[in-house]
């Protein structure tokens, strides 16, 4: 069966447990988070999972991806392991990145993502990186690089779509337009709200769909990285979609009116997707059921992976700081406090 | 005085203070930064300042650190004195260009006929958990470069005064605030007592190892000493509070009496403040000193996220203990 969007059933179920995985899984790290488990800045997609599967779903699964540090979903729309990715925000040694980078910075080079990185707008010309690396390879992959409605007012994105124009590079920009960055709401940072239009001035195609429709996400980047692959251009989508949670699990979010939040819950991509499945017969409410039943325990089982795990040893602190490490005895003592 | 002026105050507070009275007595100040106005400022730094000076003097910029910082100082050379807060240290790199070319080459590239009142204000330091791009030290950077005033401010009382002494003055000064001082509280001066730029202070006497630190690093050198005190070891801490103009008098006259000298810095150990200092000293003091001058130090690696081995990277009481005992002959580092 065949449905909206060239998704295929099979396609279509796996989309939905992506989703419904990266829900769950978040709304555990929040848990772990407030038990004190996880350190640092938390960032939540929740709301965001159909821009998140939905453009994953669009790729190849050698196709690179960048993302921000908003970037649980990316990860594990990629495959990496929910052990690793929860064990990561730990900070334990069986981590994705050896508890080194966190929730911010979550990398999985064998599933081609390229990383989460927390300077904003920072990733974006490593994306352009990597589709020139395909190109002057010949490699027909095509790079998809996500970033903030706040990230494109950083010169530096600017910049990446002057390049990519000019030299007609394969990588989709992909805004994913939560309408805020941190307090800041959209028209309060942006000359002229429709982000996408800025790709005019260079000549890339570009469009904005709605982030909350997963197919509609899907069938979005689906053309852009045709466009890329065939045609070896650039392209922008913006996906316009929500963040349910504040900026980050310390910001009490008392900035956005709880009206404006409500309606857009009402637009729950998980729960809209989930009347798409039963509406077309792609799943019965039981095959749901125990979809999310079995997702639950891939969740459980993360986190308990990873609350089991050892810490890292501290003898290994400055390991892999060099690809190639030397050894500077005038560093003498100094190396360590 | 007034009473308030005995009450402590949090870090932040009397940073708020010195933005507040500073607003009020030159119109010529405003503020920008991401997040500033309506979200009060990530750390909360500039709360209640849009309802009493209105947007215009308090002003959200978009995350474009290069650009409002850029803006920041051509406005500036207008005669404005903008007071710019960058949300950490970590993000003021995409501003390099502008204040390492801009700012602190034009009064002296043009022979002095326009200056550049701006302050940059932001915070470093480690300590949160947040991994290798949000946790680094970056004063030596700005103390690296000829035109730039560079102010770390430990205590409240001197957040307060060094901040009104940097929006009063007519050069680029880079203000480095740390994220883990902005609850700690203390004493602050009223709207007139400013503190002068280039005088270190005595944050404790002592007579044995002479004890430098800066910013946080002050707090952990002050834990230190009092461990020391209990083994009957008395160690002087001086905190410089600014490196352009560096007190070297102050620091220089402490180590000729102790004979001794520790520097902690949380910045890198290669080329930094303490490498720094140590030379200044060494200059300064070659034949006084006893033992060769120690350094504590951010472990030489980006900073990781997992905690234990953050805290195993930063600065602790217990590097400061050893490393003067080290210094001064008595039990091993
Ligand atoms: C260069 C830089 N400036 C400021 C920050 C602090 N900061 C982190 S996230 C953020 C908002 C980004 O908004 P957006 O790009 O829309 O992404 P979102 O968080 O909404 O996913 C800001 C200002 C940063 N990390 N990097
Ligand atoms: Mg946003």
């Amino acid at each position: 069966m065949s449905t909206a969007a060239g998704a295929e059933a099979a396609d279509m179920r796996d989309m939905f447990r992506s989703m419904y995985l990266i829900r769950r899984f978040e709304e555990k790290a929040s848990e772990e988070y407030m038990a004190g488990r996880i350190g640092g800045f938390l960032h939540l997609a929740i709301g965001e999972e159909a821009a998140v599967v939905g453009t994953v779903s669009a790729m190849r699964a050698d196709d690179p991806l960048t993302s921000t540090y908003r970037e649980h979903g990316q990860a594990l729309a990629r495959g990496a392991d929910p052990r690793a990715v929860m064990a990561e925000l730990l900070g334990r040694s069986t981590g994705l990145c050896g508890g080194r980078g966190g929730s911010m910075h979550l990398m999985d080079k064998e599933r081609s993502f390229y990383g989460g990185y927390g300077i904003v707008g920072g990733s974006v010309p490593l994306g352009l990186g990597l589709a020139y690396a395909a190109r002057y390879r010949k490699t027909d992959q095509v790079s998809v690089t996500m970033f903030g409605d706040g990230a494109t007012n950083q010169g530096v994105v600017a910049e990446c779509f002057n390049m990519a124009g000019l030299w007609d590079l394969p990588v989709v920009f992909l805004i994913l337009n939560n309408q805020y960055g941190m307090g800041t709401s959209l028209g309060h940072a942006a000359a002229e709200e429709d982000l996408y239009t800025r790709c005019n001035a260079y000549g890339i195609p570009a469009w904005k769909v709605d982030g909350m429709d997963v197919l509609a996400v899907r069938g979005a980047v689906a053309e852009a990285t045709r466009i890329a692959r065939e045609e070896g251009n650039p392209t922008c989508v913006e996906l316009l979609a929500y963040r349910y949670r504040g900026h980050s699990m310390s910001d009490p979010d008392t900035v956005r009116d709880a009206e404006e939040k409500e309606r857009w819950r009402l637009r729950d991509p998980i729960i809209t997707f989930e009347r798409v499945l039963l509406g077309e017969a792609v799943m019965t409410a039981d095959d749901i059921a125990a979809m999310k039943a079995e997702v639950e325990a891939v969740v459980e089982d993360a986190a308990a992976f990873a609350e089991s795990s050892p810490e890292v040893p501290v003898a290994e602190l400055a390991d892999d700081v060099y690809a190639n490490p030397f050894n500077d005895d005038a560093r003498g003592g100094a190396l360590m406090p | 005085m007034s009473t308030d002026a005995a009450k402590p105050v949090a870090y932040r507070d009397a940073l708020n203070q010195a933005l507040r009275e500073e607003l009020a007595r030159d119109p010529d100040v405003f503020l920008l930064g991401e997040d500033i106005a309506g979200f009060d400022g990530a750390f909360k730094v500039t709360r209640g300042l849009l309802a009493e000076f209105g947007p215009e003097r308090v002003v959200d910029t978009p995350i474009t650190e290069a650009g409002f910082t850029g803006m920041a100082i051509g406005a500036a050379m207008a005669g404005l004195r903008p007071v710019v807060e960058i949300m950490t240290v970590n993000f003021v790199i995409l501003a390099m260009d502008q204040i390492v070319n801009n700012a602190a080459k034009i009064h002296y590239m043009f022979g002095g006929q326009a200056s550049v009142p701006i302050v940059i204000r932001m915070p470093g330091g480690g300590g949160h958990q947040l991994s290798s791009q949000h946790s680094q030290t970056l004063d030596a950077w700005f103390a690296h470069v000829p035109g730039l005033k560079v102010v770390c401010p430990s205590t409240p009382e001197d957040a307060k005064g060094l901040l009104k002494t940097a929006i009063r003055d007519d050069d680029p000064v880079i203000f480095i605030e740390n994220e883990g001082l902005y609850g700690k509280k203390g004493p602050v001066g009223g709207p007139d007592d400013l503190i002068p730029f280039g005088q270190a202070v005595v944050r404790r006497p002592g007579t044995h190892c002479t004890v430098i630190a800066h910013s946080r690093m002050v707090w952990v050198a002050l834990q230190a000493a009092e461990e020391l005190a209990s083994q009957g070891i008395e160690v002087e801490v001086i905190d410089p509070r600014t490196f352009r103009p560096l007190d070297l008098d102050t620091l220089a006259g402490s180590v000729r009496r102790t004979g001794h000298a520790v520097i902690v810095d949380e910045g890198w150990p290669e080329y930094g403040i303490s490498a720094g200092l140590a030379t200044h000293l060494y200059e300064a003091c070659f034949d006084w000193l006893d033992a060769p001058i120690g350094r504590v130090n951010c472990a030489d690696v980006p900073m990781p996220y997992a905690k234990n081995l953050e805290q195993a990277a930063l600065p602790q009481p217990a590097d400061v203990v050893a490393a003067v005992l080290a210094n001064i002959g008595r039990g091993v580092a």
